[in-house]
C-alpha cells in the first residue's frame, strides 16, 4: 500500500508541478524514484520532525502542496502543534502521510505503534483524514489528496496489504464503501485491517449469519447520511481498525449514532494499550483476536 | 544613516512604542516588556527595509516578516497601523472583548500578520519553508524572522538553525530580540545562550551583533544582507526588555504586569508622545 501511494504520487507529481515530498530521514528505496524525477522537490528535513512540519506550513504559505513523510507516530506526536498550529489553524493545504498505520511495525515495538494517532488528527481544524485499506484505495487517496485543498492526513499500511477492492476504486472524499451488505449485522472498518475483516464477514456469512462490511477509506469528512443509507434497517454495528478504542472509528460512530439519534448499537473490535506479547503485525493480530477467525468468532459470539 | 534618517525611525518608534503601553494598560494585558524591548527593530524594518505594500498585504513580491515572538504582538499590531495595513482604532480594542486584535499574533483578523503565533519556536521553521520556497523558485524577496531569547530554549529553532544553512538559504534572515530576560528569570539564570554567536557561527550563520535600539548599528548589521548569497543572516540584536519606559526597563515583573492610569501617563511623558 505504502510503495502504490509513493507511485501514484510520483505519478501524479508530473502533472501536479506544486506537489513536493518532505522526507523525514525516512523512505530509503521507497521515496528514491521521486528524489530522482523530481530532486528541487524532494526534501530530506532530517531527523527533525518540527522543523519538518513547519517547513512544508512554509512551502504551502507559497502555493506548494507538500506531503510530509514519516513512521507511524514521528510527522504526527512529535510535531503535533506545528500541526494543529502552522497548518491546522492556518489551513493549508499540507498532507502528513504517516506509514505504519497500527501495528505495521509489529516487531519494533511500542514506540513504532499507530494506534492513537486518528484520535490526535481528529479535533484539529480542517484536517482530512484518509486511511486506505488496500493499493487500491491508496490509489485513490493520492488522487483525492491532489484534488483536496486544505490540510490532510494520511495513514499507510505498509506490510504488502492484499487488493479488498476487485476494480480500480472512484470513490468521492467522505464516501463509504459497501462490499457485503447485511441485516444481522455490518462491520465498518478503517485501514489496512479491512481485508481481514472481509475474511471474517465472510466467513460469518457462510456459517449463516447476514453480516455486511463496509470500508471507510475517509474518517473526516464522512458522508453520514450515505453510510447510514447503506446500513439500511440494520443497527448492529462492529467497529474494526487497528486503532485504541479512544478517539479513532468506534468513538466516531459513537458520536455520529448519538448526534443523528441512528440508535446504532456498536461493539469496538480495536487494539488494547497493553499488547500480550511481541510479534509481527499478522501474530499481534491474532494473539489479540483480530485475525479473520478471531473477529468472525468474536462477533458470532455477540450475535447468539 | 543620516540624521533626518534617523530622526524618522525614532519617531515611528515612539509612535509605536506610546500605543504598546496604551493598548497594555487598557486591556490590562500582559507583555509590555517584551513589547517594547523589540519596537526599534520594528520601526526599522517597517520604516523602510521591508518591501511591502500595505495596501495589498498579499502582495506576491513582498518581503515575508514573521513575528516568531507572538507574544510581542502589540508591538506588531502598532507598528502594522502605523505604516497603514490597518486602521489606527483597531489597537484600541487590542485584547479587549469583540476586538480585533488578539493578545497573540493572530493572522485572521490583522492583515499584514503573516503567521499566528504565540506558541514559540513555530516561525522560524516555517520561514525556512517560504526560503527553501522562494530560492527554488529563484524569487528575490527576502524572509525575516523575529525570535526572542528565551525562545532560543525551543528545539524546533536549532532544528531549523542546522537547516537553513545546509540548504543555503541566504534570502533568510533572523533576528534575535536579545532582551535577557525570559518568562520566569533572567537568560543566564535559566538556560544561558552564550556563547550565542560563536554557536550560530560554528551552524555556519552569518552572524552580525547589533544594539537592537541604535537605528545605525541596526542598518549596520543589516546592510551587508544579500538576499541573493547563499548564508542565512542572524542578527542578535541586543536589547533591554521595557525600553523606553524607565521603571519596565530590565525588570521580570513588566513581563507580566500592566502600567495603570498614573504609570501610563508617566510612561507616555517618558516617550515623548503624551
Amino acid at each position: 500500500m505504502r510503495n502504490t501511494f509513493i507511485n501514484k504520487l510520483t505519478e501524479l507529481a508530473a502533472i501536479h508541478k506544486n506537489v513536493w515530498l518532505i522526507a523525514g530521514d525516512l523512505g530509503y528505496s521507497v521515496l528514491d524514484g521521486f528524489a530522482e524525477r523530481y530532486p528541487t522537490r524532494f526534501v530530506n528535513a532530517g531527523v527533525a520532525e518540527q522543523n519538518m512540519t513547519g517547513l512544508a506550513a512554509g512551502l504551502a504559505m507559497e502555493g506548494a502542496k507538500p506531503f510530509t513523510y514519516s513512521i507511524a507516530n514521528f510527522p504526527t506526536f512529535r510535531c503535533l502543534e506545528q500541526i494543529r498550529n502552522d497548518v491546522c489553524y492556518h489551513n493549508l493545504d499540507v498532507r502528513v502521510v504517516s506509514v505504519g498505520a497500527g501495528l505495521s511495525y509489529g516487531t519494533h515495538g511500542y514506540t513504532h505503534y499507530g494506534i492513537e494517532d486518528i484520535a490526535i488528527m481528529r479535533p484539529l481544524p480542517n484536517m482530512a483524514i484518509l486511511c486506505p485499506a488496500d493499493p487500491k484505495e491508496a490509489v485513490r487517496c493520492a488522487e483525492i489528496s491532489l484534488a483536496h485543498t486544505g490540510p490532510m492526513y494520511i495513514r499507510l499500511g505498509k506490510n504488502g496489504e492484499p487488493d479488498m477492492h476487485h476494480a480500480q476504486c472512484s470513490f468521492t472524499l467522505g464516501e463509504p464503501l459497501e462490499l457485503l451488505r447485511g441485516t444481522d449485522a455490518t462491520i465498518l472498518s478503517t485501514g489496512s485491517i479491512g481485508y481481514t475483516g472481509l475474511q471474517a464477514a465472510q466467513s460469518l456469512r457462510a456459517s449463516g449469519w447476514d453480516v455486511g462490511f463496509i470500508s471507510l477509506p475517509t474518517l473526516r469528512p464522512l458522508n453520514v447520511g450515505r453510510l447510514h443509507t447503506l446500513l439500511g434497517s440494520c443497527r448492529r454495528l462492529f467497529t474494526l481498525e487497528e486503532h485504541v478504542e479512544a478517539g479513532g472509528l468506534f468513538s466516531l460512530i459513537c458520536e455520529i449514532s448519538q448526534r443523528e439519534e441512528l440508535g446504532y448499537r456498536i461493539t469496538p473490535l480495536c487494539v488494547p494499550h497493553d499488547l500480550p506479547c511481541l510479534g509481527n503485525q499478522g501474530f499481534l493480530l491474532q494473539a489479540l483476536g483480530l485475525d479473520a477467525a478471531g473477529i468472525a468468532q468474536r462477533i458470532s459470539a455477540q450475535l447468539t | 544613516m543620516n540624521e533626518l534618517q534617523t530622526e524618522h525611525y525614532r519617531a515611528l518608534a515612539s509612535r509605536i512604542r506610546a500605543n504598546c503601553v496604551r493598548m497594555v494598560a487598557k486591556a490590562n494585558a500582559s507583555h509590555i516588556g517584551s513589547s517594547l524591548s523589540c519596537v526599534d527593530i520594528l520601526a526599522y524594518l517597517y520604516g523602510g527595509w521591508l518591501s511591502i505594500q500595505p495596501g495589498e498585504p498579499k502582495w506576491v513580491e513582498r518581503d515575508r516578516f514573521l513575528m516568531s515572538k507572538g507574544h510581542g504582538a502589540a508591538a506588531l499590531y502598532a507598528t502594522l497601523a502605523e505604516v497603514g495595513f490597518f486602521q489606527k482604532d483597531w489597537l484600541e480594542s487590542y485584547c479587549c472583548n469583540g476586538g480585533k486584535l488578539a493578545g497573540h499574533a493572530t493572522h485572521k483578523s490583522a492583515p499584514g500578520v503573516e503567521l499566528s503565533t504565540g506558541a514559540l519556536g513555530h516561525a522560524l521553521p516555517v520561514g525556512v519553508g517560504m526560503a527553501l520556497h522562494a530560492k527554488t523558485s529563484g524569487r528575490s524577496h527576502k524572509i525575516v524572522c523575529l525570535i526572542s531569547d528565551g525562545e532560543c530554549d525551543e528545539g524546533s529553532n536549532w532544528e531549523a538553525f542546522l537547516f537553513a544553512p545546509a540548504k543555503k538559504l541566504g534570502n533568510l534572515v533572523v533576528i534575535i530580540d536579545y532582551n535577557k530576560i525570559q518568562s520566569y528569570g533572567r537568560i543566564d539564570e535559566v538556560i544561558p545562550l552564550e556563547p550565542l554567536a560563536d554557536k550560530l557561527r560554528a551552524m555556519r550563520w552569518d552572524v552580525r551583533e547589533v544594539d537592537g535600539h541604535d537605528f545605525g548599528s541596526i542598518h549596520g548589521g543589516l546592510s551587508a544582507f544579500d538576499a541573493s548569497g547563499n548564508v542565512p543572516t542572524c542578527i542578535i540584536a541586543h536589547t533591554i526588555k521595557g525600553k523606553g519606559v524607565s521603571f519596565m526597563e530590565d525588570s521580570l515583573a513588566w513581563h507580566y504586569k500592566s502600567p495603570n492610569e498614573a504609570q501610563l501617563q508617566t510612561a507616555l511623558d517618558e516617550i515623548g508622545e503624551r
